[in-house]
């Protein structure tokens, strides 16, 4: 049992995250369309398409990384101070973005500014956070368990590309979320940025999926080697599907498919990164065994979460319900 | 040498944030409960009046709680970033404590929040005022968890230590360590004290200025006969948790008081420049015996004194001392204001008391300051211990060079600067306007 308590809670761990880069990700990808609303109009109901879920989406960001402190202390502590600084900038762009819903509903003079806060926050914290993905990914130096790397380790160009494919990526979502809760011109437009991100997003996937093996043989050998790549085959294959059925959707119409696609697209991404690390928690070298926490720990924490997890999602699933339909410019403020 | 300490600058930095971010529950924990009692009376009554007043605070609580919350995220990074070196070695403990604050309170705060701000028309009544409720009980259960994870590194218990890692043994001793049912208990308090002081502070302003008076009129109203059962109430609590600190943390409570020499009767020292360096104080201003008798409860009882403890392990003496005479100065002017306004209105003349609601409108931001100068005592008079008597905070942190946290703390000033002058300016607009300003009511 203790053998499989860290894969458990890697488990958890993986949820969190992908809960957090999907439902975030519309927020944060709205964020970076922004800036490019054709007017003030479409921008009150763009706010208005999140706000009221924005703060429940960001909470997926700090169970993600609690969980990562209670259950894997050694990555926490390791893997931080290795991403120190687009870390601190992630924090601070964020600031940025939450406080402009509530300040530029307050502002009059003032509005503009927060407009262009809400686009710059959004847009920072996701580029960092892509950063931070590509930094994962590329590993870190460690010695004894500690971070022995230096304070600018994570700026490669590979770190770089993912941060702007992220920013891709959660225009993609926001733009198909925006799909679903606006209507005429602004859903129109929305239509147009999705086909673009799409087109963005593919190319980074693939630029991704070949940069990855040919720099690490490890990943190589793990999608490439016999039977593995039979087994392994269908994800790049489903994930090709996935975009030509989201294009389609796109084209044709469709007002909930091309986000419910966009998911899939994310989520096959999201199995790709896993298979490649799996069981590693700081590549290259930290597995999650070498990381867990104590075993008494891993447990008073999944008590928590087997209890607490269930009720999150139902009260979750009822506030989306609140808020279903086509959103306003009107209920931008409240 | 190198200029940029990382340690020094890693605690400025989380002292700023840390120091900055509670500011807004102390705020939220208790306006969240008056929003839901306010609530429940509108829910009853349907009063106009009620509705004016709960509209008005649920904005001001928005914008008070969104800065909460994302002042809140970079504390439960920064203990990594920046305290990595204690994360490793605590995080078995501490960490279950903060996921498990996450999972009982952020996400139940932040889901009904959503409701409470742009649900007014879209659930029936009774729906949003459980939503009210439901935010309004996640502030305090946050506040369980995250001063259970604090009140642990100053009385540590239920653990063992194994290769340097503190290890779990029993965690309802980890959660209710010693000195947790105190600063619970103080700490919800004193933010029901500042929201008290907020609203009543507001109150006054409006009767004073004559405008939105019956508004004015209902926040004194609300706001006063809490001030007056709580202010007592506090002083209580906080005379428990000084027991307990002197049982606990006797360093601590020597450098609370500038007490260099074990023994008794001790005397109370009310004001003086305590010297570290000369172990004596300057300037002193005394009342014999008066230590022992709150200390011990009798006239001669011993108390340790800081000669008890190596130099090294004494917390700054002189930040320790003025930071408690400080919040424990405004809790007895809290007592004071309670008290006389209980009088007023007992006699009919408190909004016509043009002086006691002068004094009213200056002490709005009285919890605050008491907030953060309690603590400063806490968290200063710790030092040098990151947990106390086990780990010092000098083995805790990360190893990040001193450019990087010169850096963040730097941008942490400079933008928690500009968030917090908007925040403040747009929070004293809503209160100057607010409730004149006639509000969409529900289902248009």
């Amino acid at each position: 049992m203790d053998h499989a308590l860290p894969v458990i809670c890697a488990a958890i761990m993986a949820v969190s995250i992908i809960m957090y880069v999907v439902m975030d990700g519309f927020d944060l990808g709205i964020g970076i369309l922004f800036r490019f609303a054709p007017d003030d109009r479409a921008r009150d109901t763009m706010m208005a398409a999140v706000a009221p879920v924005w703060d429940g989406n960001e909470t997926w960001l700090v169970l993600g990384g609690t969980v990562l402190f209670a259950a894997f202390p050694t990555a926490y502590s390791v893997l931080l101070p290795a991403l120190y600084l687009p870390l601190v900038v992630m924090l601070v762009a964020l600031i940025f973005r939450g406080v402009a819903f509530e300040f530029r509903a307050r502002a009059t003079t003032g509005r503009r500014w927060w407009d262009r806060a809400f686009f710059a926050g959004s847009t920072t914290a996701t580029v960092a956070q892509g950063i931070v993905l590509g930094a994962f990914i590329q590993g870190v130096d460690t010695d004894d368990a500690a971070f022995a790397g230096g304070s600018f380790d994570w700026l490669a160009p590979f770190a770089l590309f993912c941060g702007i494919a992220l920013a891709a990526g959660y225009a993609l979502l926001g733009a198909t979320w925006m799909v679903m809760k606006t209507e005429g011109t602004l859903q129109a437009w929305s239509r147009r940025r999705a086909v673009g991100s799409l087109a963005a997003v593919m190319v980074a996937v693939a630029v991704v999926s070949l940069w990855t093996p040919l720099a690490h043989p490890a990943i190589a050998q793990r999608w490439f080697a016999w039977p593995n790549i039979l087994w392994l085959s269908p994800v790049p294959m489903v994930t090709a599907l996935a975009a030509a059925g989201l294009l389609r959707a796109l084209r044709r119409g469709d007002e909930g498919t091309p986000f419910v696609l966009a998911v899939a697209l994310f989520l096959l991404s999201y199995l790709g990164l896993a298979i490649s690390l799996f069981p590693a928690i700081v590549p290259p070298e930290i597995t999650i065994w070498a990381a867990a926490s104590a075993p008494s720990s891993q447990r008073f924490l999944l008590w928590g979460i087997g209890i607490a997890l269930p009720v999150i999602f139902a009260y979750t699933a009822y506030s989306y319900r609140v808020f279903r339909g086509k959103a306003s410019a009107d209920d931008a403020y409240h | 040498m190198d200029s940029l300490d990382p340690l020094v600058l890693s605690r400025v930095q989380f002292g700023v944030t840390i120091g900055f971010h509670i500011l807004f529950p102390s705020l939220t924990i208790g306006l969240a409960g008056w929003l839901a009692i306010l609530e429940v009376r509108w829910l009853r009554t349907s009063d106009a009046l009620v509705e004016r007043l709960l509209r008005l605070w649920t904005k001001v609580f928005a914008v008070a709680f969104g800065m909460g919350v994302v002042s809140g995220i970079v504390l439960s990074y920064e203990f990594g970033t920046n305290w990595s070196a204690f994360s490793q070695r605590a995080g078995n403990v501490l960490g279950p404590l903060l996921s498990y604050e996450v999972l009982t309170a952020f996400f139940l705060e932040a889901s009904f929040l959503g409701i409470m701000l742009f649900g007014w028309s879209r659930v029936p009544r009774a729906m949003h005022c459980f939503a009210t409720s439901a935010v309004a009980i996640g502030t305090v259960i946050s506040a369980f968890w995250i001063l259970a994870a604090n009140s642990w590194m100053q009385t540590p218990s239920g653990y063992r230590v194994q290769d340097g890692v503190f290890m779990p043994v029993d965690w309802f001793a980890i959660v209710f360590n010693p000195s947790f049912p105190y600063r619970f208990a103080h700490m919800v308090t004193a933010a029901y004290l500042t929201a008290g002081f907020v609203v009543a502070g507001v109150g006054a302003w409006h009767v004073l200025r004559q405008r939105c008076i019956a508004e004015g009129r209902a926040m004194l109203a609300a706001a006063l006969p809490l001030i007056a059962i709580l202010a007592p109430l506090q002083i209580l609590i906080g005379d428990q948790h000084g027991l307990e600190v002197r049982d606990h943390q006797p360093a601590k409570l020597a450098a609370i008081e500038a007490h260099w020499k074990s023994g008794g009767p001790m005397k109370l020292v009310l004001s003086a420049w305590p010297d570290m360096a000369a172990a004596q104080n300057r300037a002193e201003l005394a009342v014999p015996s008066l230590g022992s008798l709150i200390l011990t409860h009798s006239w001669d009882g011993p108390v340790a004194g800081l000669d008890a403890f190596p130099r090294a392990d004494w917390p700054n003496v002189p930040v320790v001392f003025w930071s408690f005479r400080i919040m424990v100065g405004i809790g007895f002017a809290m007592l004071f204001l309670g008290a006389a306004g209980a009088i007023l209105w007992w006699r009919g003349r408190l909004f016509d008391s043009r002086w006691y609601l002068r004094l009213m409108a200056l002490a709005t931001p009285a919890g605050f300051i008491a907030v953060l100068a309690g603590w400063v005592t806490a968290e200063v008079g710790r030092q040098p211990w990151l947990i106390q008597g086990l780990m010092r905070t000098s083995e805790g942190v990360s190893p990040v060079p001193g450019g990087s946290v010169a850096f963040s703390l730097a941008l942490f000033v400079t933008v928690y600067g500009v968030i917090f002058g908007a925040g403040v300016y747009y929070v004293v607009r809503l209160l100057r306007d607010g409730p004149a300003v006639p509000i969409r009511s529900v289902g248009e």
